[in-house]
């Protein structure tokens, strides 16, 4: 039943993000709609299949990999629904939902074995850890296309070569403060998520913090690239294409991070 | 498509086979297009008609009786009301016909025959034509409902198309560009560096979309000051306007000065005061104001006159291809006007209505007739005249209201009507 309900969302993820391409390049209002729609029902199938998992393996979806990319992938379609009421910026969707289908299609290749369950102290540090570190990578998720989709605005507008992407995608302002709301959001969430992961080592009997090439340096670069966009813009006014760059190049450490972390 | 009835036709010409010179001798004043209008109506030929008179074209819509003979009447009508032998006119006149006309109509309307494609002005022109028309009573259903489609094609074409999306005058694709830099205008700034007439239009046009707070510098203070005023804006000192760069999120530079004004490191002490917030730099000076390569600095995005046009120039091809989209929508309103428009005609459903009741009538008297041989012949023609008469009695109110009707603006309701309920259409 909760394969079922995976195939259901990453099938519909597949749909939405070619509906939202072909909204992106042919504006369809129509086709727009249905993307939505479809990553709605994604929303909902892969809810189900997230449920029914975690009530078999009597813990939430964060021990294993295969956890981990469901329960990020989950988060990237709230925030981005989120993002999307709130920015009312359709053509988002064209540039997260792909992504968010990437991550449920690598997760179809790792285990299914359910992880070991710990003790109940060291769970709830396990969990707060793998919580908040996700729903700041979902965040992260959004920085990372906005700042894409201010990349294309930008060149256009700096080589005055206005094409169609010109029009269809917001203006600079509204993309560059997107870049900054996630980040704000996204960056004290996974500065807490990594503090408590210290935590989770301790309680099993382990250092607080060591300098570890796989575990803990890649988590070092993405607080240093997300951390450098965020205080960067408070103190000096790091902000435009700068900013849409450390996005992406955050999430670029985010995804290397993914395999070499857990 | 139409055999028999009522036929629509166009006369005109335009800026496209009319050079101005011709088309300023034909043009209709508003002042005397009542007695053009009912001279036109009162022609025994002509049963409707609008004239669409705008500087880019003189046209009359008509229905006519005869198709050839009312464009001729037309043609002839246009010449004679300005006082120019046909001969010479002959070659500048464009004629259409039933689909024709209407498609031109709507392309008309859409504003895919003006000059400036997408512009919004000629749907007002043809509006206005129209009301003109109906308030003289020169207009009847046919014409009517053609208007009222064709603005509603307009509507659709201005709506699904990205026809007049893209400004295609430089101040619009100034605004354009900020909007797309800055998002909501209402919170940032302009400063004019240099009081050119172009500066004030664009000024005035980032005003209209919400921009509240302009300075003006100038050389001359008197003039800084001056247009300050008018804008509601507050003046700077000329040399002191380096200083306050920094202040406007968009900078429109328009001085007679020979040399830039503006070099790479005014900017970047200006964007780094910023906080790196965006700059948007229009230079419509000629020679230019401003160094190009401030360009090249983070935040900043400076546009010069030629920059400018040759957006101008893009959004002109982009609309040129929205023109196509528009044209099928076109084609398919066109289709659903004739459909309408062929109903119009009463008389053939008036024949197939009676033709299906003599039908019925000669069965049943017939096959009643088969049982009763003790008939002389004389009785049986008695009988016959007299089955014949109560259809036709029965037939002749409707006939003659269906014919009523179908000249009311609701006719075609009526024909429906008729058609359904006979079964004329199995």
């Amino acid at each position: 039943m909760d394969k079922i309900s995976f195939n259901i969302a990453l099938f519909s993820y597949l749909l939405a993000s070619l509906g939202y391409f072909v909204y992106l390049v042919y504006r369809r209002p129509l086709v727009s709609t249905l993307a939505s729609g479809m990553v709605a029902l994604g929303l909902i199938a892969q809810t189900v299949s997230i449920g029914i998992r975690s009530s078999q393996t009597g813990h939430g979806p964060y021990t294993t990999s295969y956890e981990v990319a469901m329960f990020l992938a989950w988060f990237m379609v709230v925030i981005y629904f989120l993002t999307e009421w709130k920015y009312k910026i359709k053509d988002l969707g064209a540039f997260v939902i792909p992504l968010v289908f990437f991550v449920m299609l690598v997760s179809v290749f790792l285990s299914k074995e359910a992880g070991l369950v710990p003790e109940s102290e060291v769970r709830f540090w396990l969990t707060l850890h793998r919580t908040l570190s996700i729903i700041g990578y979902a965040a992260f998720s959004i920085a990372f296309a906005a700042g894409i989709m201010y990349l294309i605005q930008e060149h256009q507008v700096k080589t005055k070569k206005l094409g169609i992407m010109y029009f269809r995608m917001p203006s600079l302002e509204v993309l560059d403060d997107l870049n900054f709301k996630v980040i704000t959001i996204g960056f004290p969430l996974f500065t807490l998520g990594f503090m408590t992961g210290s935590i989770w080592n301790t309680k099993m009997d382990q250092a607080f913090f060591e300098w570890d090439l796989t575990k803990t340096m890649p988590m070092v670069m993405v607080w240093l690239i997300y951390g450098l966009v965020f205080f960067g813009r408070l103190a000096t006014g790091l902000r435009g294409k700068k900013a849409a760059q450390g996005a992406i190049l955050g999430f670029f450490a985010v995804i290397g991070s993914y395999f070499l972390h857990i | 498509m139409m055999t028999s009835g009522p036929n629509l036709i166009l006369v005109g010409v335009n800026h496209k086979t009319t050079p101005v010179e011709i088309r300023e001798k034909l043009a209709f004043s508003q002042v005397k297009l009542e007695a053009s209008l009912e001279q036109l109506v009162s022609s025994p030929e002509i049963a409707e008609n609008i004239i669409l008179s705008t500087c880019n074209r003189v046209e009359i819509y008509a229905r006519v009786e005869n198709t050839d003979l009312g464009i001729q009447l037309l043609q002839d009508f246009i010449c004679d009301y300005h006082g120019i032998s046909r001969g010479s006119l002959d070659q500048y006149f464009y004629s259409y016909c039933d689909n024709q006309a209407v498609e031109h109509l709507f392309r008309v309307s859409s504003s895919l025959d003006s000059m400036v494609l997408g512009e919004a002005q000629i749907l007002g022109q043809v509006k206005d034509a129209y009301s003109t028309a109906r308030a003289f009573s020169s207009t009847g259903m046919v014409l009517n409902q053609l208007f009222e489609k064709a603005f509603n094609v307009a509507k659709k074409v201005r709506e699904e198309t990205g026809i007049s999306e893209r400004g295609v005058s430089i101040s619009s694709a100034a605004v354009e560009l900020a909007k797309k830099i800055f998002e909501d205008l209402e919170n940032h700034s302009v400063m004019l560096v240099g009081t050119g007439e172009m500066a004030e239009l664009a000024a005035k046009h980032l005003i209209s979309y919400g921009v509240k707070t302009v300075y003006v510098a100038s050389r001359t203070y008197e003039r800084a000051a001056a247009l300050a005023q008018t804008l509601n804006g507050c003046a700077l000192d000329f040399d002191s306007f380096k200083e306050e760069m920094h202040r406007a999120d968009i900078i429109i530079t328009s001085t007679a000065a020979p040399k830039f004004i503006i070099h790479k490191e005014m900017m970047e002490a200006a964007i780094h005061k910023r906080k790196n917030k965006p700059i948007f730099l229009i230079d419509i000076a000629v020679p230019r104001d401003i160094v190009p390569e401030v360009n090249d600095l983070e935040n900043v995005y400076l546009y010069d006159i030629d920059d400018l046009q040759n957006v101008v120039n893009a959004n002109m091809e982009e609309r040129q291809k929205e023109a196509e989209n528009a044209m099928e929508i076109i084609k398919q309103e066109v289709t659903k006007f004739n459909n309408w428009f062929s109903t119009l005609d009463a008389v053939p459903t008036i024949v197939e209505m009676r033709n299906r009741a003599e039908e019925m009538r000669a069965l049943e008297v017939d096959k009643t007739l088969k049982n009763m041989d003790h008939l002389t012949p004389d009785d049986k023609d008695a009988i016959h005249q007299l089955t014949q008469s109560l259809v036709n009695k029965i037939l002749h109110k409707p006939t003659i209201n269906l014919k009523k009707k179908t000249q009311s603006q609701d006719g075609h309701i009526y024909l429906k009507a008729i058609r359904h309920l006979f079964h004329l259409d199995d």
